[in-house]
């Protein structure tokens, strides 16, 4: 550790003012702090109550996703690996086989191997989103000369997290540029989105290359092979429909639960990303209201198709299905819990969480184009947002008039 | 002012598009190809510039209270006239610029030059005006045309230029640009790459954050 802070020491000078390399102060910051918590601390009446900063902040998001990319990572190799044996493929060619070759096999029934074929296919994925992802970021905060940002820590794990296992590179980077780009920086960057970065990438993926991403057939990494997300099997046949490949049986509530089914790496595994929310609930980085808002927005529109006494089987679909099948509970927990997207006020919060878990049900349920509705139901809400937020205030502002 | 002027300023300096953001309803919507971006900016060019020219010529017998209507009728002519020689000629791409040959009676562009410039000025410097503005429209028409058209089709003009994987070539087309949101997001990198080069276009900022750190308090 002490040579790495000499070895810091001896390159500051060059960085500051005067110095030669003046111009990448924000590539310097970015790695000392990244080593070294910084030594400067707030001066001034700022209203911090807390010991904590929104590096402190992100990095514990970050944390918090880790039971959802571990149980992901194991699911993308279990899924591959049963589809091979179901097919009567013995290993891969291409450099994914490899390097699944160098450390494990493909016996779908041993931890290791499956974790290890996931981590395969993960890991290239988040790598690739963080260095074109932090690179996009270096040069901005170079450009305006102010600090690199961690919010992209969280950005750059949720966006590999929310992709299908077996989407090509290119169009990782893509995505993740455009996220950044698009999405952050052109609003002055982190602080001033009005849109969840790492969603916008997404949905730029899923409108520009709607046949891989957009979710009727299901992403498995195993070449020539092809099934529907367990969403579009109801929305075609209902529950019944509802089947795991190659004849293993139905999917019961408790596969879901647990994740044992297939879809984009994260968010499989409910029982994982609880984990992660009790977490984040625990120390109080993500809000309440909004987890609330979502589930009450999303059981009560629920409750009422249930209602209609529809003969279409999404219009039968009970609450308790939605919640942990797509993207529901990813989405709830660590999207739409976004400090920087969405509402600012606690009534606003609960309001916002309703509008996702209304509009996701819409989506879900009546547009027949798209089976998984949390993406565009959270970038819906993040564009109302700041409108709610006004409409509380204003509300609160008329009931401190009317008490004088 | 000197023709040179009139003329070459609304292109990059004072782009109706990119600077006063005029017409942007119609270069979200043609411009999914080229060919209608070309026939497009040709059509709202030769708009501008005949009704800025014939506004001109009766700027002063125009009583102040009806000269939008007149203003519109005139538009509305030439805008009929351009409709019938498309269907007469180019019946396909007319069809494919539906409804949006009619909308050049309401472009901001054309109303905006006969207002701001044909009625304080003679015909020939207002047709001159007309003509520029209609440029700087298609510049940025035939940009976001033909960056739409080449990423999102792999042609240019109808010819493959990038081969793509449904034809046995390696490209995969991006779906996006084929929607109306891509131009929005063309037009605005445009539109920033335009002013990174001339800053003078740059508004005020309408408010600036305090920093949160401040020496004096501190001590």
């Amino acid at each position: 550790m002490k040579a790495i802070r000499q070895f810091f020491d001896k390159l500051e000078p060059h960085f500051h003012k005067g110095g030669k390399l003046e111009k990448y102060y924000a590539l310097y910051e970015v790695f000392d702090t990244f080593f070294f918590s910084p030594s400067s601390t707030t001066r001034s009446g700022a209203h911090v109550r807390d010991g904590i900063d929104l590096k402190r902040v992100m990095i514990s998001v970050w944390l918090a996703v880790f039971p959802a990319m571990f149980f992901g990572m194991y699911n993308v190799g279990h899924n591959a690996n049963t589809a091979m044996a179901a097919m009567g493929i013995a290993e891969k060619t291409d450099w994914h086989g490899v390097l699944i070759g160098l450390l494990a096999g493909y016996d779908p029934n041993s931890i290791w191997d499956c974790f290890w074929h996931g981590a395969v296919y993960f890991l290239p994925i988040y790598i690739v989103t963080f260095a074109v992802g932090i690179a996009w970021e270096i040069l901005f905060a170079i450009k305006r000369g102010h600090e690199v940002n961690e919010g992209f820590f969280v950005t750059s794990i949720l966006f590999a997290l929310i992709v299908p296992p077996d989407i090509p590179l290119w169009q990782v980077a893509l995505g993740i540029s455009f996220g950044v780009v698009i999405g952050k920086e052109v609003f002055g960057g982190t602080g001033k989105n009005f849109l969840n970065p790492a969603l916008t990438g997404r949905a730029f993926l899923f409108f520009a290359y709607p046949a891989q991403i957009s979710g009727d057939s299901v992403w498995t990494a195993v070449d020539g092979f092809s099934g529907a997300t367990p969403l579009s099997q109801i929305a075609s046949g209902g529950l019944d429909a509802l089947q795991h490949p190659f004849g293993a049986g139905q999917i019961t509530w408790m596969d879901a639960f647990l994740g044992n089914i297939q879809g984009s790496i994260g968010e499989t595994s409910t029982l994982a990303i609880l984990i992660g929310a009790a977490f984040l609930l625990w120390t109080g980085i993500a809000s309440w209201r909004i987890m609330l808002g979502v589930l009450l927005g999303m059981i009560g529109t629920t409750l009422l198709f249930n209602m209609g006494g529809s003969s279409s089987p999404m219009f039968n679909l009970p609450w308790y299905w939605h919640a942990v099948l797509g993207g529901f509970a990813f989405g709830t927990v660590f999207m739409a819990t976004d400090p920087v997207s969405a509402a600012m006020t606690n009534t606003g919060k609960l309001v916002f969480g309703a509008l996702i878990g209304l509009m996701v049900t819409l989506i879900r349920v009546v547009n027949p184009a798209f089976p998984e509705g949390m993406m565009l139901a959270i970038l819906f809400a993040n564009l109302f947002a700041p409108l709610i937020d006004h409409f509380v205030m204003q509300a609160n502002i008329r009931r401190r008039l009317a008490r004088q | 002012m000197k023709i040179r002027e009139i003329l070459l300023e609304p292109i990059f300096s004072k782009n109706p598009i990119a600077l006063q953001v005029l017409g942007i309803c119609s270069a979200l919507a043609v411009t999914t190809s080229l060919e209608t971006s070309i026939v497009m900016s040709i059509a709202l060019t030769m708009v501008t510039a005949f009704s800025s020219m014939l506004i001109s010529t009766i700027r002063n017998f125009l009583p102040s209270s009806i000269r939008i209507i007149v203003q519109m009728t005139v538009i509305a002519s030439l805008v009929i006239v351009v409709d019938q020689i498309l269907q007469a000629y180019l019946f396909d791409i007319s069809k494919k610029l539906s409804v949006f040959v009619g909308l050049i009676i309401t472009n901001c562009i054309v109303m905006g030059r006969a207002e701001a410039f044909a009625m304080k000025n003679p015909p020939i410097p207002s047709f001159l005006d007309g003509i520029g503005n209609g440029l700087g429209y298609s510049l940025v028409l035939l940009t976001v045309g033909s960056i739409r058209e080449l990423f999102g089709a792999g042609r240019l003009l109808g010819y493959e230029i990038i081969p793509l994987i449904e034809n046995g070539g390696w490209y995969q087309a991006n779906g996006l640009l084929l929607l109306p949101p891509s131009a929005f997001f063309l037009i605005g990198l445009f539109i920033w790459v335009l002013r990174s080069v001339k800053k003078e276009q740059v508004e005020a900022p309408e408010y600036r954050l305090a920093p949160h750190v401040s020496a004096k308090e501190a001590v």
